[in-house]
């Protein structure tokens, strides 16, 4: 049986008297990738930053409810520790552009202060890069900066930052919108390799790249969870007039 | 309205005008039948290279939005079933065209009472019911009037069935009639695929309304 890796219950987000996340209830299997979709607005975003608690840095952001990662309280948790175990790659690429590739991936280590043997850095440069297919192309390049790479290559040094801490959830908010269409397919393979080892919640406008990615497919429409179900179910048969409305394009 | 909408739209437009062309020449092949008219035999004939285009135009238009609109839910549906349907109809027509080119072939009407002991003209008329009531169903997106196709089909069967046993009897008597048996029997057996070709289109204008595959499944279990 499936293990769930991330459930919330009852759980709302607000920015001030703004109620945008509205009692939501979800359980995220490990090892899958769910695509979370719904128009601009919805309230999706929001919610995948309550994930890894990054909702709470905004001036007059709340929340309530229950949001567990592994049966623990994300909210009981000290929120660098969540941030450890949840990695987040963002719409743009956004490598550290003074620092090298090298010091990009391991940027999460730097920047909390863990100090690591320079052979243990080498192992997680070389793991972390393998793992988002940029190895072969940037390892003559190590210390080139992060920013000298194309777009596509960019995002999965993020990836890799990301990957680099040994997180066990990664969060993508709109990942490949940025990207062109050869950059967007390189990434989207990434996501088959990396629910190997990871779970992966992916916040997309692109509906044909929710069903090409995805094992599961979330629905948020006015800060609620309209649907949650397998994606080929969410595109063959959706149960919702709501979803079947937004995703054959006919939402008004 | 959403471009794919209206793409849709004309693709349903197409596949009705489709059907009304088919269940006119069928219509038609029964009345040459007959009344052993041939030049309506041969007008039928002609028109089955307009059924032949609109197949071809309707699967064209499909391959079309499925490139272009990557269509998904019930939309997807439509389209797979229209693709299946406008299969379906076009082996109608051609089954029109058949008994149309017998009539054209044949040296004289059928005789009045091989027609009747056979029941081939009420088995023509609900072949050609049931192909009307799956139109309506899939105008009026009506999923009862598309399962009211199985049943009709027992009719079909029933006589398809006892065909064999009944020309036999009537041949120990009527000897003159054995040419004419043959033709019968061939046009009994292609009105019964009639009926299965109606049920199929049934059964995928519930696929697409739906999202109920019932091929291969007992309609009224």
């Amino acid at each position: 049986m499936e293990s769930t890796v991330i459930k919330s219950r009852n759980f709302n987000a607000s920015f001030g008297s703004n109620h945008v996340v509205k009692n939501v209830n979800i359980d995220i299997p490990r090892n899958h990738v769910i695509a979370v979709m719904g128009p601009s607005g919805c309230g999706k975003t929001t919610y995948l930053r309550c994930i890894n608690r990054m909702h709470e840095l905004i001036p007059g952001a709340s929340s309530s409810g229950e949001m567990k990662l592994n049966e623990e309280d994300v909210y009981q948790m000290h929120p660098i520790f969540v941030r450890l175990k949840i990695g987040m790659v963002f719409q743009r690429p956004n490598p550290f552009p003074n620092l090298s590739i090298y010091d990009n991936v391991i940027a999460g280590y730097k920047l909390n202060g863990i100090k690591l043997p320079k052979a243990e850095r080498d192992r997680i440069v070389e793991h972390s890069l393998t793992r988002v297919a940029l190895w072969n192309e940037v390892k003559d390049s190590l210390n080139k900066k992060g920013s000298f790479l194309s777009g596509g290559q960019q995002q999965r040094l993020c990836i890799a930052r990301a990957v680099a801490m040994e997180p066990e959830v990664l969060l993508f908010d709109e990942p490949t919108s940025a990207l062109d269409p050869i950059s967007t397919s390189t990434v989207e393979e990434l996501f088959h390799e990396l629910k190997v080892n990871y779970t992966l919640i992916i916040v997309t406008h692109n509906m044909q790249q929710a069903a090409r990615v995805s094992d599961k497919t979330a629905f948020f429409f006015m800060g609620e969870l309209v649907e949650y179900d397998d994606t080929k179910i969410m595109f063959t048969n959706p149960k919702d007039n709501r979803t079947q409305n937004y995703i054959t394009g006919r939402f008004s | 309205m959403a471009q794919i909408e209206t793409e849709l739209q004309l693709l349903k437009s197409e596949a009705i005008n489709m059907w009304t062309l088919v269940n006119s020449q069928l219509n038609k092949a029964r009345e040459a039948f007959l009344t052993f008219d041939k030049d309506l035999a041969r007008e039928v004939v002609l028109k089955e290279k307009r059924v032949n285009g609109s197949e071809l135009k309707i699967d064209r238009d499909c391959e079309n939005i499925f490139a272009l609109f990557c269509p998904v839910a019930i939309d997807l549906r439509f389209l797979l079933a229209v693709l299946k349907i406008n299969s379906n109809l076009e082996r109608i027509g051609d089954i029109a065209e058949g008994i149309a080119k017998y009539v054209i072939d044949a040296e004289a009407p059928f005789s009045k009472e091989l027609l009747e002991v056979s029941r081939v003209m009420p088995m023509y008329e609900e072949a050609v019911g049931m192909l009307e009531d799956t139109q309506a169903a899939f105008e009026k997106e009506d999923t009862i009037l598309a399962r009211g196709v199985f049943k009709r089909d027992d009719l079909l069967d029933a006589v398809n069935k006892s065909s064999n046993k009944v020309l036999e009897a009537h041949l120990k008597t009527h000897p003159e009639d054995t040419a004419q048996a043959l033709w019968l029997i061939s046009i009994i057996r292609r009105l019964e695929r009639v009926g299965d070709q109606a049920k199929n289109v049934a059964e995928e204008i519930i696929f697409y309304l739906e999202a109920k595959v019932l091929k291969h499944s007992k309609k009224f279990a």
